[in-house]
């Protein structure tokens, strides 16, 4: 069996939807400071794992866990403990 | 006794597979891949694993010595948390007996962790979640220790046949 890493991670685009119903808003272009290196990047920037019991979200710099998304029972369990600052617009 | 249980044989359930699927599972042929992450490239010659925590000698292992330990063959039912379960997979490796042979701790918890950072307790026969890919080491701990998913929303038990599946279950 041979599994591409390719198929497995997305970037920060594949999570749009689900940051939007979460922040009610384009999050997209919100700038995250990684808690792990410090590097700055855009969420769409971000590179995702989603074929996981969560969404996982990883920093492009420095490969640290920056968030965990979980959802079940109608709840959102929402970890950003790797996002040191997030930066966005007011909506 | 704490959650410490030797052996992951569990309890034996009836061949019939409507009776070999927890509730809310459904049954897949092919073998579907989840990661949290890159897989990490580990060159043998610096792979170990390790017995840490709460024990007075700590162990460890290379390679060439994990591989020289007894190994054993066991056929199991596999349950993942997002629904899907797997009957009859077959796995090789080195039992949890033989890690823990002739170990003296008061430990009542452990915490497997992995290559990749991915933490879990260890706790046999439960949702998938809890069996680590990439592990590299149990650490004895005299508290609960919840892991990687264990954080944010998943059961810290997890038993399939309760469908414990996120927190409050």
């Amino acid at each position: 069996m041979t599994v591409q890493q390719s198929d497995l991670k997305l970037d920060g685009n594949a999570i749009g939807g689900l940051l939007r119903e979460i922040f009610t808003m384009e999050m997209t272009a919100a700038i995250g400071t990684c808690a792990h290196c410090g590097t700055l990047h855009a969420v769409g920037e971000v590179e995702v794992y989603m074929n996981a019991p969560g969404v996982v979200v990883r920093c492009p710099s420095c490969g640290e866990v920056q968030m965990k998304v979980v959802r079940g029972h109608g709840k959102y369990w929402l970890d950003l403990s790797g996002v040191r600052c997030l930066e966005f617009s007011a909506g | 006794m704490g959650f410490i249980s030797r052996g992951f044989r569990g309890k034996r359930r009836d061949t019939a597979s409507s009776s070999r699927l927890p509730p809310g599972q459904y049954v897949v042929t092919d073998y579907p891949v989840l990661s949290a992450g890159p897989t990490p490239r580990i060159p043998l010659s610096e792979w170990t694993f390790v017995l840490e925590g709460e024990i007075d000698q700590p162990k460890k292992w290379t390679w060439e010595e994990f591989r020289k330990l007894p190994t054993e063959q066991v056929t199991k039912d596999i349950h993942c948390v997002t629904k899907w379960s797997k009957f009859d997979t077959v796995w090789t490796g080195v039992s949890i007996d033989t890690i823990l042979d002739g170990v003296e701790t008061a430990a009542e918890y452990t915490v497997q962790f992995s290559y990749g950072g991915y933490t879990t307790n260890l706790i046999p026969h439960l949702y998938f979640w809890k069996s680590a890919k990439w592990i590299r080491g149990i650490r004895l701990v005299n508290e609960d220790q919840p892991g990687f998913w264990e954080v944010n929303g998943y059961n810290n038990y997890g038993d399939p046949w309760r469908e414990q599946r996120y927190w409050g279950d």
